[in-house]
């Protein structure tokens, strides 16, 4: 069943074919077989690609004809920020100044990177309002187990150890109760009211003595502004419970609220969402923490801190919950994330949000005239909407975001969040033209029409793509994760 | 001020704020309470523009110490191998790093094949059935190993060497706090795990044994032996970290038994960029694959018959089973995975071989040098591309005067064993010259003289 227009990389090539350029051995050679005993010497080599230099140019170079980024065309995935890339962040990630360090050189030697690193550092606080902030987490998942391992942390330092429930409201991102369990905590539901935010009665019902956090999205997955979240704060502060914030929609509010004025003890940021680290495919990420004074001492360590005009890393941290990832973090991110706040600075930043949000609300009054828009209050950078009207049809949201691609952009997210039927999560981001934007509202728009009048065409959708609609329940039902000959 | 990355104008605004029916930006925000706005400006640096941006983190990187004008010797876990020039210009296709998780195969097939056939590449080096897309790096792979092995043996005693990287070791303690399990680490011998520490250790409440091959001080692990040990208790999951490059000359953990086998590809075409993004490997046998953590792609064909591949098997995943998933994680390495898929193409079935051989021969050259220099090896066994040598003086104050003559030194073993004060660990990849090496091993003569 081979494709012989996409071959795999082991399907290129000949035996015996190779494109290394390996230094010569300038030492004299060894017998290096006798010092192992047989059973160590590998006998069988792995059974790698044979191939030459252009044959890898020519085989990568048509697999990215068959991807979609940013840089191809809009890409209204929501919370998922997929603004510009810069490409200044990329140069500059590049330079051997910063790519080739290696983590454990002497600091002395590497106070360019750690001034850097602070810097960045100082800057998310600001942004934040929180007191101190630790670049060590990977990604945003990360970031969010190592919060809650802080507030575990913390709890049991004040000899707290009957708080086992951490509240995650129901349209939360699926990372949120995930990182819940995998810091040992249960997790704990709290509804969405009529208006699309966290139902204040709801929680006070599932707040108790047993509580450690709630875990918050502000603008919530709805792209809602929690309006009432100082008073969600003073009952789980009262009840004796932090406050987490994660920071997935913070592209919403910047300059105009911030987390630690809302009441948050804990914060992550996805850099490569607001701050326009690349996705890259799914990765890598990054996901800074920051925290309250209260919280500082839990910090994962080493933690990196500025003495008499020195950076250093600090490892005597008794109260530090530990390293949550070898190293400090995933630099090269936070490198491009700090170029992007040094392009913007505050005035920048300000605008990326008060754009974000206009384009969000243009697109959502735009759209809500064919499809249902269940809370039509103002968005902040997102806006969910309802497929029911189409589903009445017969036409399904999947089916709507197959057909977008044939008209060549990428579907919003679909199917979530949870608590909306046949959901639509759209976020434009602040990057986008109005031009664009318009061009995306009428293909939305024709496709409402189609479903109408020719709604086979949305629902064998999608009819100009590289391939079709795959299928997915043989891919799990017998799965084949590698390739064999 | 103007922002590139902001193409609205005056007019555009004006029209959408017709659209939505208001008369300012402003009153979008409007469901900001009052209480909690933000009033002030934020205090952070004044915007940049690029030229001057530039120029102003050029200044700041060339403030380091690179590998690149420096001859490093510095491994432990991060090593300084050669890029081909290929890879720079895969990765630097924007169809690929500018796209987010391939969610919509028709339009992501390129990332889709990438990533299945970096999945069979971890497959063939560590001789194990499965691998998945990658996760964060080497250290949080083996903690997301030992969560695996505590919750499909229902058992919450995990065993690891103290040959283990003591970075990885820090994350699995931490994560094991998390998870409530109890990690006993069992101490070295001549450089290797002590087995009749792990003999004595492992009970029926052992999750899983956590080793590393070739292990910390670039020892080779007796692999075949502690398999043997290991499987005395049924269930216990034999759980490996590999340096992927080492499995071009040695057999795969694979070969000897081990359930897990994870480890870093940084090895392979990611700079080492002070510590991150690297790219971890997760592979497991056949039996594991539903309980493997983070995405995996799998083959299937389109309506049309055409093969394509897509994610698979999700239900493992926190974006469906939430609180019940097997792991947190969410983002895998994409872009780093593809890094090295392509640095592994480029060295090649024929490559990779002798990419490790140069590597071991260097390093025992080196280690010839060092003895004949009065500085023996710490350790005696066989090894791959580090060793351990004795210093009379303290190896951070070593480094520091290396320093002077462009050299970056070994790693201090007494910042994680305190009873190896003196002993540096010295990495040699394929790009250290003799003439380096010579070098080195001269100026710490000349330190040792002084």
């Amino acid at each position: 069943m081979a494709n012989k227009d996409f071959p795999l990389i082991f399907e290129r090539g000949q035996e015996g074919r190779t494109s290394y350029s390996l230094p010569e051995l300038d030492v004299p050679e060894l017998d290096l077989d006798s010092e192992f005993d047989d059973a160590y010497i590998r006998t069988e080599a792995p059974d790698l690609p044979e191939v030459s230099e252009l044959e890898i140019m020519r085989h990568y170079t048509a697999l990215s004809k068959r991807n979609y980024g940013v840089d191809s065309g809009f890409y209204p995935l929501g919370s998922c920020t997929m603004k510009y890339n810069p490409k200044i962040n990329e140069d500059v990630a590049r330079l051997d100044g910063f790519s080739q360090l290696h983590p454990h050189q002497d600091p002395k030697a590497v106070q360019g990177a750690m001034e850097m690193m602070y810097d960045l550092q100082t800057s998310l606080a600001e942004l934040t309002g929180m007191h101190e902030v630790s670049l060590q987490p990977a990604a945003g998942a990360q970031g969010e187990w190592t919060g809650l391992m802080m507030i575990r942390a913390f709890h049991e330092a004040n000899d707290d150890f009957n708080r086992t429930e951490v509240i995650v409201p129901d349209s939360a991102h699926g990372t949120n109760p995930a990182s819940v369990t995998v810091a040992g905590f249960d997790a704990v539901t709290v509804q969405t009211n009529e208006h699309g935010l966290v139902d204040l009665d709801d929680l006070k019902r599932v707040v108790s003595e047993k509580t450690a956090a709630l875990m918050l999205t502000n603008p919530n997955t709805l792209g809602l502004f929690e309006a009432d979240i100082l008073e969600m704060a003073e009952i789980v502060h009262h009840a004796g419970g932090r406050l987490y914030y994660d920071g997935a929609n913070l592209n919403a509010i910047m300059g105009y609220a911030r987390p630690g004025d809302m009441g948050f003890d804990v914060v992550h940021l996805n850099l490569h969402k607001t701050f326009t680290g690349p996705h890259g495919g799914g990765g890598p990420g990054s996901g800074p923490v920051g925290v309250t004074s209260e919280i500082a001492p839990y910090l994962p360590k080493p933690l990196l801190v500025k003495k008499d005009g020195e950076y250093l890393f600090d490892d005597d941290r008794p109260l530090s919950i530990g390293r949550v990832k070898p190293y400090y973090g995933n630099f090269g991110i936070n490198l491009r994330a700090y170029t992007y706040i040094r392009t913007m600075g505050a005035e920048g930043l300000k605008k990326v949000s008060e754009y974000a949000v206009l384009n969000a609300n243009y697109l959502m009054r735009k759209l809500e005239k064919e499809y249902e828009l269940p809370y039509p209050q103002h968005c902040k950078h997102e806006f969910v909407l309802s497929g029911k009207n189409q589903k009445k049809l017969g036409v399904r949201t999947l089916d709507i975001a197959k057909r977008l691609l044939d008209y060549g952009y990428h579907p919003p997210t679909i199917y979530f969040p949870l608590n909306v039927e046949e959901a639509m999560m759209t976020e434009p981001t602040e990057t986008e033209s109005k031009e664009m934007l318009d061009g995306f509202i009428d293909a939305m728009l024709s496709i409402s029409e189609e479903a109408k009048n020719d709604p086979e065409i949305v629902q064998e959708a999608p009819h100009l793509t590289p391939v079709k609609r795959m299928d997915e329940t043989t891919a799990a039902r017998k799965p084949v994760l590698r390739y064999s000959k | 001020m103007e922002f590139r990355y902001l193409p609205m104008t005056e007019r555009d605004k004006q029209e959408m704020l017709d659209v939505i029916g208001v008369d300012s930006t402003e009153e979008l925000f409007s469901d900001i309470p009052d209480n909690v706005r933000f009033k002030g400006e934020l205090n952070l640096k004044k915007p940049a523009n690029e030229a001057s941006l530039k120029k102003e983190l050029a200044g700041m990187a060339a403030k380091n110490a690179n590998l690149s004008e420096y001859s490093s010797f510095l491994g432990a876990g991060v090593y300084d191998h050669y890029i081909p020039s290929v890879v720079d210009h895969v990765i630097s296709r924007s169809e690929f790093y500018t796209a987010y998780t391939p969610y919509q195969p028709e339009i992501s097939q390129g990332e889709l094949q990438a990533i299945f056939e970096f999945q069979t590449m971890i497959c063939e080096l560590t001789g194990m059935e499965v691998a998945n897309s990658s996760v964060y790096d080497g250290g949080t792979a083996l903690a997301e190993a030992v969560t695996l092995s505590a919750g499909q043996t229902k058992r919450d005693k995990i065993i690891v060497s103290k040959t283990v990287h003591p970075e990885s070791r820090a994350v699995i303690h931490t994560y094991a706090k998390g998870q409530n399990l109890k990690i006993v680490e069992i101490d070295y011998k001549d450089g290797q795990t002590d087995l009749d520490q792990l003999r004595n250790e492992i009970d029926d409440n052992t999750a899983g044994v956590v080793v590393q091959y070739p292990n910390f001080f670039g020892q080779i692990e007796p692999l075949q032996e502690i398999n043997s040990i290991i499987r005395q208790q049924k269930k216990t999951m034999f759980i490996t970290s590999s340096n992927p490059l080492a499995l071009g000359y040695l057999t795969p953990p694979g070969d000897f038994g081990a359930d897990i086998v994870v480890g870093d590809t940084q090895v392979f075409g990611i700079p080492a960029q002070f510590g991150g993004p690297h790219c971890g490997y997760f592979a497991t046998t056949d039996k594991l694959k539903r309980k493997v953590p983070g995405r995996l792609v799998g083959q299937t064909t389109d309506e049309e018959g055409e093969r394509g591949f897509v994610l698979t098997l999700q239900a493992r995943e926190q974006h469906i089973r939430r609180d019940k998933a097997t792991s947190n994680i969410c983002s895998n390495q994409a872009l780093n995975a593809l890094a090295s898929s392509v640095a592994i193409t480029s060295i090649g079935k024929q490559g990779l071989r002798k990419m490790a051989v140069l590597n071991m021969q260097k390093a025992r050259y080196l280690k010839q040098q060092l003895e004949k220099a009065g500085f023996p090896a710490t350790f005696d066994g066989p090894f791959f591309n580090e060793l351990t040598v004795k210093l009379p003086e303290n190896v951070t104050n070593v480094n520091e005067k290396l320093l002077d003559s462009r050299i970056i030194g070994g790693y201090d073993l007494a910042k994680a064993y305190p009873e190896l004060e003196g002993h540096m660990l010295i990495a040699v990849t394929e790009i250290r010259t003799k003439a380096e090496m010579d070098t080195f091993v001269k100026e710490l003569g000349d330190i040792h003289g002084e």
